[in-house]
């Protein structure tokens, strides 16, 4: 009875509450986000390149493996906006192809890197105890990894076998977003688990368990939405990262096969006709370095918008 | 001190196992026989081979072929090299010194540019000069070590023709001439690694002094009348490099993966170029023993990141 009575001006007061205009929190970060301006050049910028590459193929129909020596190493023309290699095959449709491949392999690290990160970090954070220390050492180790090396190691020993699998592209493609992947979970791991430990001693929380929530429900309805600020930073720098690993990846040789002109790719056959041949390097590699940028400064954008304090003097 | 060195060095040991459980377990996990060619060969009877397997342990349960491993691995016995025809100790502590060589001067030159600007940065923030080195930082940052260097080769050998783009260790010059034609040749592999090294060193320098610069200690020493200088330097910059040694230190193995990719583009008679012709050349213990060896020297750099934040934060060695 006494509960139903001090219930009441609680009902009303959210009334009003719901009755004023409001903003969820996730318009007012958008809001800090659109003030961001080089967040948000970057955001049109990379827009600009996604929809490039993933329409650019439909409107610039040349082939990318389309051989024609009469041509070979010319620099930008109008029949070839951005010239052509060694062998006359048109740059412009190799990248605007090998710029989906760059950006579904940075997409597809990104998710399983978070995905990983996030299951670790919400175990050893909510769990805590000898899980979280176990979990936590393993991250410790990850972190210890050199990364590289060991991916080129990984790639080294097992492309024959995915290649034979899955046939020379998806099989690549499947063990490179792997690898990648599976070796930068851990800054996400770390950022999850901190989160966990604040969040889950907070009073909504407390009164969500108190409720009677199990704990699988105070994790995806309560904490985990909460937790998702930092994470969505750290996920879009990872984006850049992947990308660049992949491009490393493929600069070396080791990445995918001549016949997928990754930028990564391109930039290897082009690196040995520097000299007679600049224009070969230059466009992807400015179209990696470009996209590397738009998303680092979309990061720096996400973060200052998730994190108000963090902003000085603005 | 020396008790916190043991008390660091206790806890990379079980790093160290572990990072060598992950690489055994990657090469356990790989496909492939090494006496594949023998069961095809009609020349050569089963029973030959399985003795070979067993010879070589290949049957063994795997927790006792991994102790072997680690065992010949931390010994130094890392096999022969299939394709240089020799062990493959000599091939790479031949390699190691060029590395070695220009990673360190990478990091000097990244100190060097990043701590000033950094600081500089900080002390007038949002002025032109930060509003540039921000934005440079972030360029530097944003650009794949591969691409740098290329744009070096076409800017300063190719157009420029100021420097060569190839690193030889065999210069017939001696004396002085020696020294400048192996400095000459080291510019850019050292400009590409520290420059972007620097950026990230910037960005983390400039956030570290603004958190420092208005604690109540820096007040405190400039109303005691210290002078400007004395204030930055023995308060501001010294307590504003503890967070930017930890976040240096996590990117330890990028900065090794950097090294490779330089080592390659210039090549750099180095381990890392090693690693990327042992591979392209299917020369397996090579490839292992390199892998291994990165291992090592990034435990080894964290280490020697742990000595400096002891010495930057001398209450860390006593907790």
């Amino acid at each position: 009875m006494a509960a139903r009575v001090a219930s009441e001006p609680v009902t009303r007061s959210l009334a009003v509450a719901a009755a004023a205009p409001r903003t969820s929190l996730w318009q007012e970060t958008g809001r800090r986000f659109r003030r961001h301006r080089l967040a948000m050049v970057g955001s049109v910028i990379l827009l600009a390149l996604v929809l490039s590459v993933l329409l650019g193929p439909l409107v610039w129909r040349l082939p990318i493996n389309d051989i024609d020596f009469k041509a070979k190493l010319k620099g930008p023309s109008w029949s070839h906006p951005l010239g052509t290699d060694d062998l006359g095959q048109d740059l412009l449709a190799r990248m605007l192809y090998g710029g989906r491949i760059s950006l579904a392999v940075g997409i597809a690290a990104m998710l399983i890197a978070s995905s990983i990160g996030t299951a670790i970090g919400a175990m050893s954070g909510f769990i805590g105890g000898a899980v979280d220390h176990t979990l936590m050492r393993i991250t410790d180790m990850f972190l210890a990894l050199p990364g590289l090396p060991l991916l080129l190691l990984i790639v080294y020993l097992f492309r024959d076998s995915l290649r034979k699998a899955f046939g020379p592209e998806v099989g690549i493609f499947i063990l490179i977003v792997a690898v990648i992947g599976g070796l930068r979970w851990m800054q996400v791991a770390r950022l999850v688990r901190a989160q966990f430990l604040s969040l889950r001693e907070k009073e909504f929380v407390e009164s969500a368990r108190s409720l009677g929530a199990r704990p699988i429900r105070q994790v995806i309805r309560h904490i985990l939405p909460n937790s998702m600020g930092p994470v969505i930073v750290a996920a879009t720098i990872d984006v850049a990262a992947a990308i660049i690993a992949e491009s490393t990846l493929s600069f070396l040789g080791l990445g995918f096969p001549p016949d997928i002109p990754t930028w990564g790719r391109i930039l290897f056959d082009a690196k040995d006709n520097l000299d007679f041949a600049p224009h070969w390097a230059i466009f992807p590699g400015t179209a990696i370095f470009l996209t590397v940028l738009s998303i680092n400064y979309i990061g720096d954008g996400l973060r200052d918008a998730f994190d108000p304090r963090k902003v000085l003097g603005k | 001190m020396s008790r916190y060195l043991l008390r660091r060095i206790l806890i990379l040991l079980p790093v160290l196992a572990g990072i060598s459980v992950v690489l055994f377990t990657i090469l356990a996990l790989a496909p492939g026989d090494p006496f594949e060619e023998l069961a095809t060969n009609p020349n050569v009877p089963p029973e030959v081979r399985m003795n070979l397997r067993a010879k070589f342990g290949l049957d063994d349960p795997l927790p006792v072929r991994y102790v072997r491993w680690l065992v010949s691995m931390l010994r130094g016995d890392w096999g022969f090299s299939f394709v240089s025809r020799v062990d493959v100790d000599t091939l790479i502590l031949q390699r190691l010194p060029a590395t070695l060589l220009v990673l360190g001067a990478a990091q000097l030159l990244a100190i060097l540019v990043a701590i000033p600007i950094g600081t500089y940065s900080a002390l007038r923030p949002y002025s032109i000069f930060d509003q540039i080195a921000t934005t440079l930082a972030f360029i530097g940052f944003s650009l794949p070590t591969f691409f740098t260097g290329l744009l070096f080769i076409l800017l300063l050998s190719i157009h420029l023709d100021w420097l060569p783009f190839i690193y030889r260790s065999d210069i017939s010059a001696t004396g002085w001439r020696w020294y400048w034609e192996h400095v000459r040749q080291a510019i850019m592999p050292v400009a590409v690694l520290g420059l972007a090294q620097a950026a990230s060193m910037t960005r983390f320098m400039r956030a570290a002094v603004l958190d420092v610069i208005r604690l109540d200690y820096v007040n405190t020493a400039r109303a005691k009348g210290l002078s400007e200088s004395v204030t930055l330097v023995k308060h501001v910059v010294r307590n504003a490099l503890i967070p930017v040694v930890t976040l240096v230190a996590i990117q330890i193995p990028t900065i090794f993966g950097g090294a490779i990719v330089t080592e390659q583009i210039f090549r750099v008679p180095g381990i890392g170029s090693l690693l990327i012709s042992s591979i392209l050349a299917n020369d397996t213990p090579v490839v292992m023993a390199v892998t291994f060896i990165f291992s090592i020297l990034v435990l080894l750099s964290s280490l020697a990141a742990d000595l400096l934040y002891a010495w930057l934060d001398p209450r860390i060695s006593y907790r």
